[in-house]
């Protein structure tokens, strides 16, 4: 009952912050732009590429719904408000989680046709790249929801968050730019499916140990 | 740890149920402490005031008892409940109008209470809630944003929403008198009249000793962390020294 | 948690530290010779083969040092006992330095081997998520300044770094496999043992006892930034009108 009332107001929030979904949308679009001209105009490279450049892109942007998902629950101290009624730690952690992936997924699939466009970069396995948009998701809110807990509530937010978070995606990170490879150029060894796996695992492992961690993260 | 040394009337009401018992409550930030060795007991159904001036620790006190942050040393009990042992339990109990005012300033004010309102398991619906805005005189701006709001009416729906809470037994009200208008101060008096039909456990920190004592069982006085003084509310402002010290520059 | 008792500090550091340092420190010096002076040359890599009586034992203890963290941090979130937050943050900041080693040593050798400064093997690559990753919560802990939330944040982030780094490294072994990279040989011949074990053992003692020192150092801030773990009883309360401080 906690978890459904708290993704409620996760929701109600990003619903209210839409505008700016839209702002980190275009960040997302940019760095894809500015990613391409590290590459020039050689378009069999820039396919070649696109996959990793979209999941860098998404991982940037990340960085920025995560922080922001915080924001609103720091200004006026709103989550310490929410753990006195009371309401157990594990259901804002999980109900913020959700939202934020959510989020994330839905700027990985806007980005997809920025992808296309730029990099020439298209799939007709478009179900298995939505998939893995959000298995990769997944796999970036949940550390991403712990560490944004954390970090702002310390100095030097923008620069701790980053800091911690891109280390542990890594495996994020691999999987998800080999699987979205492997669905733009061809698995002809039906590799996909290992990489699908790897996601699953790290998103089971990582959202149940963030959910067990998060109390201790909020507790004064 | 013993209770407090000092005389006081609240050992004379010790056949009474107690609603708060806190024994040697200690709580440091860093270096310094804010709370030493405070106890005390207050009796169900009755109206504390915790007097004290700017960095006495009433707000650290009021704060460890909500269980928003933990004591370093000393125990305390709400109904029974210990602060450590049983935290969930004590929130349940408690209800905290604090200096943070524990709003989203991006959803309405209606919204907020909606939020509340779910996750205590009550009828979040507009209708059942618009009621409680009205009382807090915030009806006409349900529908906008508190960062929109000045501080008085900030104030005024944080109110609202420890108001919510309608089975808390025990409420902690940190300044309640603050930032209000004259009509808010009479707001403020309401509710305490109503928190005491309920036979609710109040303890208010506060400076506005005149006001307080008319409505207050007992007060206690910190002075730098420590308990200085425990007694009947009119004994308290009858006190002279403390009285010119704690009321707000210009009177009120 | 709070009210445990800071850990006693003695006046110096234990001596025992010092010569555990200074052990390890003259074992390594001795093995290092053997290995690097005195052993055969390996028969197909030549001379550059002989980092690996090195880089093994260093291996070995950076994985050995960011587990002993690991524990560290989950005894201070059980346990709530200070000196594990103290040591905690000894261990981290040894094996960031033993891991960073480690890359600059694989960099050592790679570039006269394949041409390159870095080869994407996997044992490598992790070694450097893990510099990444704890290097990031040595900062974490710059930035808090509360000692209680510093603590907490920082068990909490080296749990979840700590769980990661057989995931990171899986992932960058199937990432790897794909394009059939040689990985940096982990195997010396039987007969060039010695000089591993000798450095292994001193790097050990080394690190033990640089622990130990590094989490003696973190006591005393503890100890600054606290203050004694007791207020000061009633008779000797500083009536109002002095500095709020009653220590």
């Amino acid at each position: 009952m906690h978890l459904a009332a708290a993704l409620h107001k996760d929701v109600l929030l990003q619903w209210r912050g839409r505008a700016q979904v839209v702002a980190i949308f275009v960040f997302g679009a940019t760095s894809l732009l500015l990613f391409s001209f590290a590459i020039g105009p050689d378009s069999a490279a820039l396919r070649q590429h696109a996959a990793g450049f979209i999941w860098l892109a998404l991982l940037l942007s990340s960085t920025l719904t995560l922080a922001d998902s915080f924001h609103s629950e720091m200004e006026e101290r709103a989550l310490e408000g929410l753990l006195l009624l009371p309401v157990s730690p594990g259901a804002l952690y999980y109900g913020k989680a959700l939202a934020n992936w959510a989020q994330l997924s839905f700027l990985g699939i806007c980005l997809v046709p920025v992808m296309v466009v730029l990099y020439d970069a298209f799939t007709t396995r478009f179900l298995g790249l939505v998939g893995i948009i959000l298995l990769g998701s997944a796999g970036l809110s949940a550390p991403g929801t712990l560490y944004a807990a954390m970090t702002s509530q310390a100095r030097a937010k923008q620069t701790l968050l980053p800091l911690l978070l891109f280390p542990i995606v890594v495996p994020v990170l691999l999987a998800s730019v080999k699987a979205t490879s492997l669905l733009i150029l061809g698995d002809p060894m039906g590799q996909i499916r290992s990489w699908a796996l790897l996601l699953v695992s790290f998103d089971l492992i990582c959202w149940s140990l963030s959910g067990l961690l998060f109390g201790r993260v909020v507790e004064d | 740890m013993p209770s407090h040394t000092l005389a006081s009337p609240l050992a004379d009401d010790a056949a009474l149920p107690v609603a708060v018992e806190a024994s040697g409550l200690c709580r440091r930030y860093g270096r310094r402490w804010a709370l030493i060795d405070v106890s005390f007991r207050v009796p169900r159904g009755t109206l504390l005031m915790v007097a004290g001036r700017n960095g006495s620790g009433k707000t650290t006190l009021l704060r460890v008892l909500a269980t928003a942050i933990r004591a370093d040393r000393g125990t305390a009990r709400i109904e029974g409940k210990d602060l450590r042992a049983e935290p969930q339990e004590v929130r349940d109990r408690i209800g905290l109008l604090s200096h943070q005012t524990y709003l989203y300033d991006s959803l309405t004010a209606l919204e907020n209470l909606q939020v509340a309102a779910r996750f205590l398991g009550r009828d979040a619906g507009r209708v059942a809630l618009l009621p409680l805005l009205e009382e807090v005189g915030l009806a006409d701006r349900a529908d906008d944003p508190p960062a929109t709001f000045s501080a008085g009416m900030r104030r005024r729906l944080s109110l609202a929403r420890v108001l919510l809470k309608k089975d808390a037994s025990v409420v902690l009200l940190d300044e309640p008198y603050g930032q209000l208008d004259p009509p808010g101060f009479r707001l403020v008096d309401r509710l305490l009249g109503r928190l005491r039909e309920r036979g609710a456990t109040v303890l208010m920190a506060t400076h506005l000793l005149d006001r307080a004592a008319e409505l207050c069982d007992h007060g206690i006085v910190l002075e730098q962390g420590r308990l200085a003084w425990s007694g009947s509310a009119a004994d308290l402002a009858a006190r002279s020294g403390l009285n010119a010290a704690a009321l707000p520059e210009g009177g009120v | 948690m709070a009210d445990a008792k800071a850990p006693p500090v003695e006046r110096g550091a234990p001596a025992i530290a010092y010569a555990l340092a200074g052990l390890g420190a003259l074992l390594l010096l001795w093995g290092s010779y053997w290995g690097l002076m005195l052993a055969p040359k390996e028969a197909y890599m030549g001379d550059v083969q002989r980092i690996m009586y090195i880089h093994v034992p260093t291996a070995w203890n950076a994985m050995l040092a960011l587990t002993f963290a690991f524990g560290c941090a989950l005894a201070f979130l059980l346990r709530g006992d200070w000196k594990w937050d103290a040591r905690l943050e000894a261990a981290m900041e040894v094996g960031v330095t033993l891991s960073l080693l480690l890359c600059m040593q694989g960099s050592i050798w790679a570039k006269p081997t394949w041409g390159v400064w870095w080869d994407w093997d996997p044992r490598l690559t992790t070694t450097a998520v893990m510099v990444f990753a704890f290097s990031g919560i040595l900062a974490l802990r710059r930035f808090v300044d509360d000692p209680v939330k510093r603590a907490v944040w920082s068990s909490v982030a080296a749990i979840v770094a700590y769980v990661d780094v057989p995931i990171v490294y899986f992932s960058v072994k199937w990432w790897n496999s794909l394009h059939q990279m040689q990985s940096t040989p982990q195997t010396v011949s039987s007969a060039f043992h010695w000089p591993l074990r000798i450095n292994a053992f001193g790097i050990l003692f080394l690190m033990f006892g640089l622990i130990s020192l590094r989490a003696r150092l973190a006591t005393l801030r503890l100890q600054s930034e606290l203050g004694p773990p007791s207020p000061k009883p009633v008779a000797q309360y500083v009536p109002a009108g002095a500095t709020g401080d009653t220590r």
